[in-house]
Protein backbone atom coordinates (compact mmCIF):
# COMPACT_ATOMS: atom_id res chain seq x y z
CA UNK A 1 0.00 0.00 0.00
CA UNK A 2 1.29 3.19 -0.87
CA UNK A 3 1.40 6.16 1.47
CA UNK A 4 0.82 9.19 -1.08
CA UNK A 5 -0.40 12.31 -0.34
CA UNK A 6 -4.21 13.22 -0.69
CA UNK A 7 -3.91 15.33 -3.95
CA UNK A 8 -7.91 15.92 -4.64
CA UNK A 9 -10.31 17.38 -2.20
CA UNK A 10 -12.05 13.84 -2.09
CA UNK A 11 -9.14 12.73 -0.18
CA UNK A 12 -8.48 15.17 1.54
CA UNK A 13 -12.04 15.12 3.02
CA UNK A 14 -12.19 11.12 3.19
CA UNK A 15 -8.68 11.64 5.51
CA UNK A 16 -9.95 14.58 7.77
CA UNK A 17 -12.45 11.73 9.08
CA UNK A 18 -15.85 13.13 7.18
CA UNK A 19 -18.28 10.78 5.56
CA UNK A 20 -18.58 11.67 1.98
CA UNK A 21 -20.81 11.19 -1.01
CA UNK A 22 -19.38 11.55 -4.65
CA UNK A 23 -22.04 12.18 -7.41
CA UNK A 24 -22.25 11.01 -10.81
CA UNK A 25 -22.32 12.69 -14.33
CA UNK A 26 -22.73 11.06 -17.81
CA UNK A 27 -21.34 12.59 -21.22
CA UNK A 28 -23.71 10.62 -23.85
CA UNK A 29 -23.08 11.10 -27.80
CA UNK A 30 -23.26 14.71 -27.05
CA UNK A 31 -21.27 17.99 -28.46
CA UNK A 32 -23.56 20.10 -26.28
CA UNK A 33 -22.61 19.45 -22.35
CA UNK A 34 -24.69 21.39 -20.86
CA UNK A 35 -26.68 18.82 -19.25
CA UNK A 36 -23.70 17.94 -17.38
CA UNK A 37 -22.65 20.90 -16.24
CA UNK A 38 -26.58 21.94 -15.02
CA UNK A 39 -26.23 18.32 -12.91
CA UNK A 40 -22.86 19.05 -11.67
CA UNK A 41 -24.34 22.93 -10.67
CA UNK A 42 -27.24 21.03 -8.53
CA UNK A 43 -25.12 18.74 -7.15
CA UNK A 44 -22.92 21.87 -5.62
CA UNK A 45 -25.88 23.62 -4.60
CA UNK A 46 -26.29 21.21 -2.02
CA UNK A 47 -23.09 21.10 -0.63
CA UNK A 48 -22.82 17.40 0.40
CA UNK A 49 -21.42 15.81 -3.05
CA UNK A 50 -17.35 16.51 -2.79
CA UNK A 51 -16.77 15.21 -6.12
CA UNK A 52 -18.52 13.60 -9.03
CA UNK A 53 -17.40 10.62 -11.44
CA UNK A 54 -17.63 11.38 -14.98
CA UNK A 55 -18.42 8.45 -17.02
CA UNK A 56 -15.83 6.78 -20.02
CA UNK A 57 -18.35 5.45 -22.53
CA UNK A 58 -20.44 3.09 -20.00
CA UNK A 59 -21.57 0.09 -21.58
CA UNK A 60 -19.32 0.34 -24.31
CA UNK A 61 -20.84 3.62 -26.01
CA UNK A 62 -19.07 6.13 -28.22
CA UNK A 63 -19.79 8.42 -26.03
CA UNK A 64 -17.99 12.04 -25.73
CA UNK A 65 -14.87 12.05 -24.04
CA UNK A 66 -14.55 11.52 -19.81
CA UNK A 67 -11.27 14.27 -19.71
CA UNK A 68 -13.33 17.65 -21.55
CA UNK A 69 -16.52 17.03 -19.06
CA UNK A 70 -14.23 17.24 -16.56
CA UNK A 71 -12.05 19.82 -17.00
CA UNK A 72 -15.17 21.52 -17.66
CA UNK A 73 -17.09 20.96 -14.36
CA UNK A 74 -14.15 21.77 -12.13
CA UNK A 75 -13.42 25.17 -14.56
CA UNK A 76 -17.12 26.22 -14.50
CA UNK A 77 -18.92 24.80 -11.74
CA UNK A 78 -16.13 24.50 -9.22
CA UNK A 79 -17.32 21.00 -8.17
CA UNK A 80 -14.15 18.44 -8.26
CA UNK A 81 -14.57 15.39 -10.94
CA UNK A 82 -13.70 11.74 -10.15
CA UNK A 83 -11.95 10.96 -13.67
CA UNK A 84 -13.34 7.64 -14.97
CA UNK A 85 -10.71 5.98 -17.63
CA UNK A 86 -11.31 2.75 -18.97
CA UNK A 87 -8.58 0.20 -20.73
CA UNK A 88 -10.89 -0.83 -23.21
CA UNK A 89 -10.05 1.94 -25.96
CA UNK A 90 -6.14 3.01 -25.73
CA UNK A 91 -3.35 1.75 -25.15
CA UNK A 92 -0.39 2.11 -22.45
CA UNK A 93 0.95 5.15 -24.86
CA UNK A 94 -2.33 7.20 -25.18
CA UNK A 95 -3.32 6.30 -21.94
CA UNK A 96 -0.24 7.98 -20.76
CA UNK A 97 -0.69 10.84 -22.81
CA UNK A 98 -4.41 11.21 -21.53
CA UNK A 99 -3.61 11.40 -17.88
CA UNK A 100 -0.54 13.66 -18.44
CA UNK A 101 -3.10 15.79 -20.30
CA UNK A 102 -6.02 15.55 -17.49
CA UNK A 103 -3.21 16.44 -14.68
CA UNK A 104 -2.15 19.62 -16.55
CA UNK A 105 -5.44 20.57 -16.74
CA UNK A 106 -5.64 20.23 -13.32
CA UNK A 107 -7.70 17.10 -12.83
CA UNK A 108 -6.78 15.00 -9.48
CA UNK A 109 -8.90 12.02 -9.25
CA UNK A 110 -8.68 9.37 -11.29
CA UNK A 111 -10.92 6.06 -11.68
CA UNK A 112 -9.13 3.08 -13.21
CA UNK A 113 -11.45 1.06 -14.86
CA UNK A 114 -11.97 -2.05 -17.07
CA UNK A 115 -14.85 -0.71 -18.98
CA UNK A 116 -17.45 -2.17 -20.63
CA UNK A 117 -16.86 -4.33 -23.52
CA UNK A 118 -17.03 -3.03 -27.07
CA UNK A 119 -18.94 -5.64 -28.02
CA UNK A 120 -21.87 -4.23 -25.63
CA UNK A 121 -22.08 -1.17 -27.27
CA UNK A 122 -23.28 0.51 -30.32
CA UNK A 123 -19.72 -0.31 -32.04
CA UNK A 124 -19.81 -3.79 -31.64
CA UNK A 125 -17.71 -4.56 -34.30
CA UNK A 126 -14.51 -2.07 -32.82
CA UNK A 127 -11.08 -3.72 -31.82
CA UNK A 128 -11.28 -3.40 -28.20
CA UNK A 129 -7.75 -2.62 -26.84
CA UNK A 130 -7.06 -4.00 -23.36
CA UNK A 131 -3.24 -3.24 -23.93
CA UNK A 132 -3.37 -2.88 -20.02
CA UNK A 133 -5.69 -3.87 -17.34
CA UNK A 134 -7.36 -1.72 -14.77
CA UNK A 135 -4.60 -2.76 -12.05
CA UNK A 136 -1.76 -1.80 -14.57
CA UNK A 137 -3.32 1.36 -15.29
CA UNK A 138 -3.13 1.90 -11.57
CA UNK A 139 0.25 0.82 -11.78
CA UNK A 140 1.32 3.24 -14.74
CA UNK A 141 -0.61 5.85 -12.95
CA UNK A 142 1.48 5.05 -9.66
CA UNK A 143 4.64 5.36 -11.78
CA UNK A 144 3.81 8.86 -12.90
CA UNK A 145 2.58 10.31 -9.54
CA UNK A 146 4.94 8.65 -7.05
CA UNK A 147 8.63 8.33 -9.60
CA UNK A 148 7.56 10.95 -12.14
CA UNK A 149 7.98 8.43 -14.98
CA UNK A 150 6.09 6.19 -17.78
CA UNK A 151 5.96 2.71 -17.47
CA UNK A 152 9.52 2.02 -18.79
CA UNK A 153 11.23 4.28 -17.03
CA UNK A 154 11.66 7.58 -19.11
CA UNK A 155 11.05 10.53 -16.51
CA UNK A 156 8.36 12.85 -17.06
CA UNK A 157 10.01 16.74 -17.76
CA UNK A 158 9.00 19.17 -15.65
CA UNK A 159 7.47 17.80 -12.57
CA UNK A 160 5.66 14.94 -11.23
CA UNK A 161 1.46 14.62 -12.13
CA UNK A 162 -0.39 15.28 -9.02
CA UNK A 163 -3.04 12.57 -9.17
CA UNK A 164 -5.33 10.60 -6.65
CA UNK A 165 -6.42 7.11 -8.13
CA UNK A 166 -9.66 5.09 -7.17
CA UNK A 167 -10.28 1.27 -8.13
CA UNK A 168 -13.80 -0.77 -8.42
CA UNK A 169 -15.26 -3.34 -6.87
CA UNK A 170 -18.69 -4.86 -7.73
CA UNK A 171 -20.52 -6.49 -3.84
CA UNK A 172 -22.82 -7.99 -6.41
CA UNK A 173 -19.85 -10.71 -7.31
CA UNK A 174 -20.82 -14.22 -6.96
CA UNK A 175 -18.15 -15.80 -6.46
CA UNK A 176 -17.11 -13.06 -4.12
CA UNK A 177 -13.59 -14.59 -3.05
CA UNK A 178 -12.12 -14.04 -6.82
CA UNK A 179 -13.28 -10.27 -6.67
CA UNK A 180 -11.86 -9.32 -2.96
CA UNK A 181 -8.49 -11.16 -4.09
CA UNK A 182 -8.53 -8.57 -6.92
CA UNK A 183 -8.80 -5.72 -5.09
CA UNK A 184 -5.81 -6.55 -3.12
CA UNK A 185 -3.45 -6.29 -6.33
CA UNK A 186 -5.08 -2.78 -6.75
CA UNK A 187 -4.40 -2.17 -3.53
CA UNK A 188 -1.04 -3.15 -3.62
CA UNK A 189 -0.10 -1.44 -6.99
CA UNK A 190 -0.77 2.14 -5.54
CA UNK A 191 -4.91 2.64 -5.13
CA UNK A 192 -5.81 5.52 -2.84
CA UNK A 193 -9.75 4.63 -2.67
CA UNK A 194 -12.72 2.17 -3.51
CA UNK A 195 -16.14 3.02 -4.80
CA UNK A 196 -18.02 0.09 -4.99
CA UNK A 197 -20.62 -1.07 -8.01
CA UNK A 198 -24.10 -0.21 -6.76
CA UNK A 199 -25.83 -2.23 -3.52
CA UNK A 200 -29.46 -2.44 -3.10
CA UNK A 201 -29.31 -5.15 0.02
CA UNK A 202 -27.46 -3.55 2.65
CA UNK A 203 -27.00 -6.98 4.76
CA UNK A 204 -24.79 -8.18 1.79
CA UNK A 205 -23.24 -4.75 1.79
CA UNK A 206 -22.02 -4.59 5.20
CA UNK A 207 -20.16 -8.04 4.57
CA UNK A 208 -18.71 -6.85 1.61
CA UNK A 209 -17.52 -3.77 3.44
CA UNK A 210 -16.07 -6.05 6.05
CA UNK A 211 -14.30 -7.85 3.77
CA UNK A 212 -12.59 -5.04 2.03
CA UNK A 213 -11.51 -4.13 5.53
CA UNK A 214 -8.50 -6.04 5.65
CA UNK A 215 -7.00 -3.75 2.64
CA UNK A 216 -7.02 -0.16 4.91
CA UNK A 217 -8.28 1.28 2.11
CA UNK A 218 -11.21 4.09 1.81
CA UNK A 219 -14.07 2.58 0.39
CA UNK A 220 -17.09 4.39 -1.07
CA UNK A 221 -20.24 2.50 -1.16
CA UNK A 222 -22.02 3.07 -4.66
CA UNK A 223 -25.91 3.34 -4.09
CA UNK A 224 -28.60 3.88 -7.21
CA UNK A 225 -31.34 5.71 -6.20
CA UNK A 226 -33.87 5.44 -9.18
CA UNK A 227 -36.24 7.94 -10.14
CA UNK A 228 -38.79 6.13 -12.39
CA UNK A 229 -40.10 2.34 -12.58
CA UNK A 230 -38.74 1.65 -16.13
CA UNK A 231 -35.61 2.18 -14.66
CA UNK A 232 -36.19 -0.06 -12.03
CA UNK A 233 -37.08 -2.12 -14.38
CA UNK A 234 -34.15 -2.21 -16.70
CA UNK A 235 -31.75 -3.18 -13.55
CA UNK A 236 -33.93 -6.01 -12.89
CA UNK A 237 -34.51 -6.89 -16.15
CA UNK A 238 -31.03 -6.49 -17.69
CA UNK A 239 -28.54 -6.26 -15.79
CA UNK A 240 -27.52 -10.04 -14.36
CA UNK A 241 -26.54 -10.32 -10.89
CA UNK A 242 -28.36 -6.84 -9.61
CA UNK A 243 -31.71 -7.61 -7.91
CA UNK A 244 -33.88 -4.18 -7.01
CA UNK A 245 -36.11 -5.07 -3.84
CA UNK A 246 -39.71 -6.18 -4.85
CA UNK A 247 -41.27 -3.89 -2.22
CA UNK A 248 -39.06 -0.96 -3.68
CA UNK A 249 -39.43 -2.09 -7.05
CA UNK A 250 -43.48 -2.66 -6.89
CA UNK A 251 -43.70 0.64 -5.16
CA UNK A 252 -42.17 2.41 -8.00
CA UNK A 253 -44.82 0.50 -10.16
CA UNK A 254 -47.29 1.75 -8.51
CA UNK A 255 -46.42 5.47 -9.18
CA UNK A 256 -46.30 4.92 -12.66
CA UNK A 257 -50.48 5.17 -12.28
CA UNK A 258 -50.26 8.99 -11.01
CA UNK A 259 -51.41 11.55 -13.46
CA UNK A 260 -50.23 14.73 -12.14
CA UNK A 261 -46.16 15.18 -12.30
CA UNK A 262 -45.91 16.97 -9.19
CA UNK A 263 -47.60 14.51 -7.13
CA UNK A 264 -45.60 11.53 -9.26
CA UNK A 265 -42.04 13.11 -8.64
CA UNK A 266 -43.09 13.72 -4.66
CA UNK A 267 -44.35 9.91 -4.31
CA UNK A 268 -40.89 8.65 -6.29
CA UNK A 269 -39.08 10.44 -4.05
CA UNK A 270 -40.42 9.55 -0.72
CA UNK A 271 -39.60 5.74 -1.89
CA UNK A 272 -36.58 6.74 -2.61
CA UNK A 273 -35.55 8.12 0.54
CA UNK A 274 -37.81 5.72 2.93
CA UNK A 275 -35.34 3.13 1.20
CA UNK A 276 -32.18 4.93 1.03
CA UNK A 277 -32.12 7.61 4.28
CA UNK A 278 -32.05 4.44 6.94
CA UNK A 279 -29.59 2.42 4.10
CA UNK A 280 -27.20 5.06 4.38
CA UNK A 281 -27.81 5.51 8.09
CA UNK A 282 -26.99 1.86 8.46
CA UNK A 283 -23.70 1.98 7.01
CA UNK A 284 -22.57 4.85 8.29
CA UNK A 285 -22.86 3.87 11.83
CA UNK A 286 -22.46 -0.12 11.81
CA UNK A 287 -19.05 -0.19 8.66
CA UNK A 288 -15.88 1.53 7.92
CA UNK A 289 -17.09 2.86 4.66
CA UNK A 290 -15.18 6.52 4.14
CA UNK A 291 -18.97 7.69 2.05
CA UNK A 292 -21.47 6.93 -0.47
CA UNK A 293 -21.00 6.50 -4.29
CA UNK A 294 -24.50 8.31 -5.17
CA UNK A 295 -24.66 7.05 -8.79
CA UNK A 296 -27.86 8.69 -9.14
CA UNK A 297 -27.27 10.07 -13.03
CA UNK A 298 -29.94 13.11 -13.53
CA UNK A 299 -31.98 12.74 -10.50
CA UNK A 300 -29.83 16.00 -8.45
CA UNK A 301 -33.42 17.11 -6.57
CA UNK A 302 -32.95 13.82 -4.00
CA UNK A 303 -29.48 14.81 -2.85
CA UNK A 304 -31.07 17.67 -0.74
CA UNK A 305 -32.96 15.57 0.83
CA UNK A 306 -31.28 12.29 0.92
CA UNK A 307 -28.25 13.95 2.46
CA UNK A 308 -29.58 16.68 4.63
CA UNK A 309 -29.22 14.60 8.03
CA UNK A 310 -25.55 13.57 7.01
CA UNK B 1 -5.25 -27.02 -34.90
CA UNK B 2 -6.40 -24.08 -37.18
CA UNK B 3 -10.23 -23.84 -36.85
CA UNK B 4 -11.68 -22.48 -40.16
CA UNK B 5 -15.38 -21.38 -40.97
CA UNK B 6 -16.06 -21.24 -44.87
CA UNK B 7 -17.03 -18.59 -46.37
CA UNK B 8 -20.36 -17.81 -48.07
CA UNK B 9 -20.55 -19.67 -51.66
CA UNK B 10 -21.27 -15.94 -53.39
CA UNK B 11 -18.03 -14.75 -51.90
CA UNK B 12 -16.36 -17.38 -52.95
CA UNK B 13 -17.66 -17.53 -56.31
CA UNK B 14 -17.13 -13.62 -56.47
CA UNK B 15 -13.43 -14.16 -56.59
CA UNK B 16 -13.43 -16.80 -58.70
CA UNK B 17 -15.23 -15.40 -61.29
CA UNK B 18 -12.81 -13.16 -63.71
CA UNK B 19 -11.45 -17.44 -64.14
CA UNK B 20 -12.85 -20.38 -66.40
CA UNK B 21 -10.25 -23.46 -64.93
CA UNK B 22 -9.78 -23.32 -61.33
CA UNK B 23 -8.09 -25.72 -59.43
CA UNK B 24 -10.06 -26.77 -55.81
CA UNK B 25 -7.59 -27.82 -53.14
CA UNK B 26 -8.35 -29.30 -50.14
CA UNK B 27 -5.85 -29.40 -47.27
CA UNK B 28 -5.27 -32.50 -44.67
CA UNK B 29 -3.40 -30.58 -42.68
CA UNK B 30 -5.55 -30.02 -39.48
CA UNK B 31 -8.33 -33.07 -39.33
CA UNK B 32 -10.96 -31.10 -37.87
CA UNK B 33 -13.17 -29.76 -39.63
CA UNK B 34 -12.74 -31.88 -42.61
CA UNK B 35 -11.86 -29.39 -45.89
CA UNK B 36 -10.48 -32.40 -47.53
CA UNK B 37 -11.07 -34.04 -51.18
CA UNK B 38 -14.46 -34.69 -50.25
CA UNK B 39 -15.22 -30.57 -49.44
CA UNK B 40 -13.01 -29.83 -52.35
CA UNK B 41 -15.09 -31.83 -54.60
CA UNK B 42 -18.76 -30.49 -53.29
CA UNK B 43 -17.38 -26.99 -53.44
CA UNK B 44 -16.23 -27.07 -56.96
CA UNK B 45 -19.19 -28.57 -58.08
CA UNK B 46 -21.39 -25.90 -56.52
CA UNK B 47 -19.26 -23.00 -57.93
CA UNK B 48 -19.52 -24.83 -61.23
CA UNK B 49 -23.75 -25.21 -60.91
CA UNK B 50 -23.94 -21.51 -60.00
CA UNK B 51 -21.57 -20.61 -62.71
CA UNK B 52 -24.03 -22.43 -65.28
CA UNK B 53 -26.88 -20.69 -63.84
CA UNK B 54 -25.18 -17.13 -65.27
CA UNK B 55 -24.52 -19.34 -68.39
CA UNK B 56 -21.00 -19.66 -67.82
CA UNK B 57 -18.65 -22.74 -68.29
CA UNK B 58 -16.50 -23.98 -65.27
CA UNK B 59 -13.67 -26.18 -65.29
CA UNK B 60 -12.87 -27.96 -62.34
CA UNK B 61 -10.20 -30.38 -60.27
CA UNK B 62 -10.61 -30.92 -57.27
CA UNK B 63 -7.14 -32.08 -55.27
CA UNK B 64 -5.95 -32.67 -51.86
CA UNK B 65 -3.30 -31.73 -50.16
CA UNK B 66 -1.71 -33.48 -46.75
CA UNK B 67 -0.36 -29.96 -45.35
CA UNK B 68 -0.62 -26.95 -47.64
CA UNK B 69 1.31 -25.21 -44.68
CA UNK B 70 4.60 -27.19 -45.97
CA UNK B 71 6.02 -25.63 -48.60
CA UNK B 72 7.79 -28.87 -50.01
CA UNK B 73 4.78 -31.25 -49.79
CA UNK B 74 2.32 -28.40 -51.30
CA UNK B 75 4.99 -27.67 -54.20
CA UNK B 76 5.32 -31.61 -54.97
CA UNK B 77 1.51 -32.19 -54.98
CA UNK B 78 0.39 -29.08 -56.99
CA UNK B 79 3.18 -28.57 -59.57
CA UNK B 80 1.62 -30.54 -62.20
CA UNK B 81 -1.50 -29.03 -62.70
CA UNK B 82 -1.30 -25.55 -62.26
CA UNK B 83 -0.12 -25.38 -65.79
CA UNK B 84 -3.98 -26.31 -66.37
CA UNK B 85 -5.48 -23.80 -64.41
CA UNK B 86 -6.38 -20.02 -64.01
CA UNK B 87 -6.38 -19.86 -60.70
CA UNK B 88 -6.56 -21.89 -57.15
CA UNK B 89 -9.36 -22.40 -54.46
CA UNK B 90 -7.30 -23.18 -51.28
CA UNK B 91 -9.58 -25.35 -48.37
CA UNK B 92 -6.44 -24.55 -46.03
CA UNK B 93 -6.60 -21.99 -43.77
CA UNK B 94 -5.10 -18.33 -44.09
CA UNK B 95 -1.09 -20.36 -43.83
CA UNK B 96 -2.34 -22.79 -46.56
CA UNK B 97 -3.64 -19.77 -48.98
CA UNK B 98 -0.33 -17.74 -48.45
CA UNK B 99 1.98 -20.62 -48.64
CA UNK B 100 0.55 -21.61 -51.85
CA UNK B 101 0.55 -18.01 -53.56
CA UNK B 102 4.30 -17.93 -51.92
CA UNK B 103 5.38 -21.08 -54.35
CA UNK B 104 3.06 -20.62 -57.10
CA UNK B 105 3.58 -16.82 -58.10
CA UNK B 106 2.13 -17.10 -61.42
CA UNK B 107 -1.00 -17.80 -60.37
CA UNK B 108 -3.38 -16.57 -57.57
CA UNK B 109 -4.33 -19.06 -54.89
CA UNK B 110 -8.17 -17.64 -53.33
CA UNK B 111 -9.11 -18.60 -49.96
CA UNK B 112 -12.49 -20.83 -49.79
CA UNK B 113 -12.03 -20.49 -45.78
CA UNK B 114 -11.99 -17.83 -42.93
CA UNK B 115 -9.47 -18.87 -40.03
CA UNK B 116 -10.93 -18.22 -36.75
CA UNK B 117 -8.68 -19.57 -34.28
CA UNK B 118 -6.10 -22.35 -32.75
CA UNK B 119 -8.29 -24.22 -31.17
CA UNK B 120 -8.86 -27.59 -29.91
CA UNK B 121 -11.60 -30.36 -30.02
CA UNK B 122 -13.74 -31.63 -27.47
CA UNK B 123 -14.99 -34.92 -28.23
CA UNK B 124 -18.49 -35.31 -27.59
CA UNK B 125 -18.95 -31.83 -27.50
CA UNK B 126 -20.45 -29.91 -30.44
CA UNK B 127 -17.61 -27.32 -30.61
CA UNK B 128 -13.94 -26.39 -30.96
CA UNK B 129 -12.99 -23.69 -28.28
CA UNK B 130 -9.66 -21.58 -28.01
CA UNK B 131 -7.56 -22.62 -25.20
CA UNK B 132 -4.27 -20.46 -26.18
CA UNK B 133 -3.89 -16.83 -28.92
CA UNK B 134 -0.49 -18.15 -29.32
CA UNK B 135 0.95 -14.96 -27.81
CA UNK B 136 4.58 -15.62 -27.58
CA UNK B 137 4.82 -15.56 -23.57
CA UNK B 138 3.33 -18.25 -22.22
CA UNK B 139 1.14 -17.66 -18.59
CA UNK B 140 -0.48 -20.85 -18.32
CA UNK B 141 2.12 -21.87 -15.52
CA UNK B 142 0.81 -19.27 -13.18
CA UNK B 143 -2.99 -19.86 -14.24
CA UNK B 144 -3.78 -23.21 -13.55
CA UNK B 145 -3.31 -23.83 -16.99
CA UNK B 146 -6.54 -21.89 -18.12
CA UNK B 147 -5.17 -18.98 -20.57
CA UNK B 148 -6.61 -15.44 -19.29
CA UNK B 149 -5.53 -14.47 -22.93
CA UNK B 150 -7.59 -16.67 -24.84
CA UNK B 151 -10.11 -17.16 -21.92
CA UNK B 152 -10.71 -14.06 -21.13
CA UNK B 153 -13.07 -11.49 -23.48
CA UNK B 154 -10.78 -8.72 -22.23
CA UNK B 155 -7.41 -10.52 -22.11
CA UNK B 156 -6.97 -9.90 -18.67
CA UNK B 157 -3.68 -10.39 -16.76
CA UNK B 158 -5.34 -9.57 -13.60
CA UNK B 159 -8.82 -10.59 -13.64
CA UNK B 160 -11.85 -10.95 -13.24
CA UNK B 161 -12.88 -7.95 -14.39
CA UNK B 162 -16.42 -6.75 -12.32
CA UNK B 163 -18.83 -8.21 -15.27
CA UNK B 164 -18.74 -12.07 -14.45
CA UNK B 165 -22.17 -13.09 -13.29
CA UNK B 166 -22.46 -16.60 -11.23
CA UNK B 167 -18.43 -17.12 -13.04
CA UNK B 168 -20.20 -16.16 -16.74
CA UNK B 169 -18.42 -13.25 -19.24
CA UNK B 170 -20.63 -10.17 -20.01
CA UNK B 171 -19.60 -10.88 -23.10
CA UNK B 172 -21.78 -13.20 -24.94
CA UNK B 173 -24.62 -13.04 -23.03
CA UNK B 174 -23.41 -14.57 -19.68
CA UNK B 175 -23.24 -17.99 -21.45
CA UNK B 176 -19.35 -18.49 -21.50
CA UNK B 177 -17.09 -19.13 -18.69
CA UNK B 178 -15.16 -16.38 -16.95
CA UNK B 179 -12.00 -17.79 -17.37
CA UNK B 180 -10.52 -15.82 -14.48
CA UNK B 181 -13.53 -17.07 -12.07
CA UNK B 182 -12.26 -20.89 -13.51
CA UNK B 183 -8.46 -20.06 -12.53
CA UNK B 184 -9.49 -18.80 -9.12
CA UNK B 185 -11.56 -22.20 -8.72
CA UNK B 186 -8.64 -24.34 -9.93
CA UNK B 187 -5.72 -22.65 -7.98
CA UNK B 188 -7.94 -22.86 -5.17
CA UNK B 189 -8.63 -26.85 -5.71
CA UNK B 190 -4.70 -27.22 -5.64
CA UNK B 191 -4.20 -24.50 -2.49
CA UNK B 192 -2.36 -22.04 -5.24
CA UNK B 193 -4.50 -18.83 -4.48
CA UNK B 194 -0.87 -17.16 -4.23
CA UNK B 195 -0.61 -17.62 -7.68
CA UNK B 196 -3.70 -15.90 -7.54
CA UNK B 197 -2.85 -13.07 -5.66
CA UNK B 198 0.03 -12.25 -7.92
CA UNK B 199 0.21 -8.87 -9.53
CA UNK B 200 1.13 -9.60 -13.26
CA UNK B 201 2.81 -6.54 -15.22
CA UNK B 202 2.12 -4.97 -18.33
CA UNK B 203 3.17 -7.77 -21.03
CA UNK B 204 5.40 -7.15 -24.12
CA UNK B 205 2.58 -7.59 -26.65
CA UNK B 206 5.83 -6.85 -29.23
CA UNK B 207 5.81 -10.63 -28.97
CA UNK B 208 2.53 -10.37 -30.48
CA UNK B 209 2.87 -8.18 -33.76
CA UNK B 210 3.04 -9.26 -36.76
CA UNK B 211 4.92 -10.60 -38.75
CA UNK B 212 6.47 -12.78 -36.65
CA UNK B 213 9.66 -14.94 -37.76
CA UNK B 214 11.95 -17.78 -35.59
CA UNK B 215 14.90 -19.36 -36.88
CA UNK B 216 14.19 -22.92 -37.67
CA UNK B 217 17.83 -23.99 -37.82
CA UNK B 218 20.95 -21.72 -36.20
CA UNK B 219 24.05 -23.20 -36.86
CA UNK B 220 26.01 -24.81 -33.95
CA UNK B 221 29.45 -24.85 -33.73
CA UNK B 222 32.38 -25.40 -31.13
CA UNK B 223 34.47 -22.74 -31.63
CA UNK B 224 33.87 -19.87 -29.45
CA UNK B 225 31.51 -17.08 -31.50
CA UNK B 226 31.86 -13.56 -31.25
CA UNK B 227 28.37 -12.28 -29.16
CA UNK B 228 26.19 -10.85 -31.44
CA UNK B 229 23.76 -8.36 -30.20
CA UNK B 230 20.02 -10.09 -30.24
CA UNK B 231 17.31 -8.75 -32.78
CA UNK B 232 13.92 -9.87 -33.48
Amino acid sequence: MVNRPAFSNLLKTIREGKFVFTGELEPEKDFDLNHVLHSAEEMKKTGKIVAANVTDGPQGDAYTCSMVPCYLVQEKVGLEAIWQMTVRDRNRIALFGDILGGAILGLKNLLALTGDHSALGDHQNARAVYDLDSTQLIDLVSKMVDDGTDLEGNEIKGGKPQLNVGCAANPNSNPREPEILKVGRKVEVGADFIQTQTSFDVDDAKEFLKELERYNIPVLLGLFPIKNYGIAWYFNEYIPGVSVPKDFLDALKKTKKIKDKKEKYATIDKINLDFYEPFIKEIKKTTKAAGIHCMAVHYERLFEPLFKDF
Amino acid sequence: MIITKQKDIEEIYEMTKPYSKILVAGCDGCCQPPRSINEAKVLAQMLELKARSEGRDLKWKAITVLRQCDDRIAATTLRPFIEEYDAIVSLACGLGVGMLNRIFPTILTFPAQNSMFGGAENNGENYFVEYCETCGDCLLGVTGGICPMAGCAKNLSNGPCGGQVEGKCEVGGYIHDCAWVKIWERLKKFNRLDLFTIYRPPRNYYLWSSPRYIHIYEPISNEEEPKKEEKI
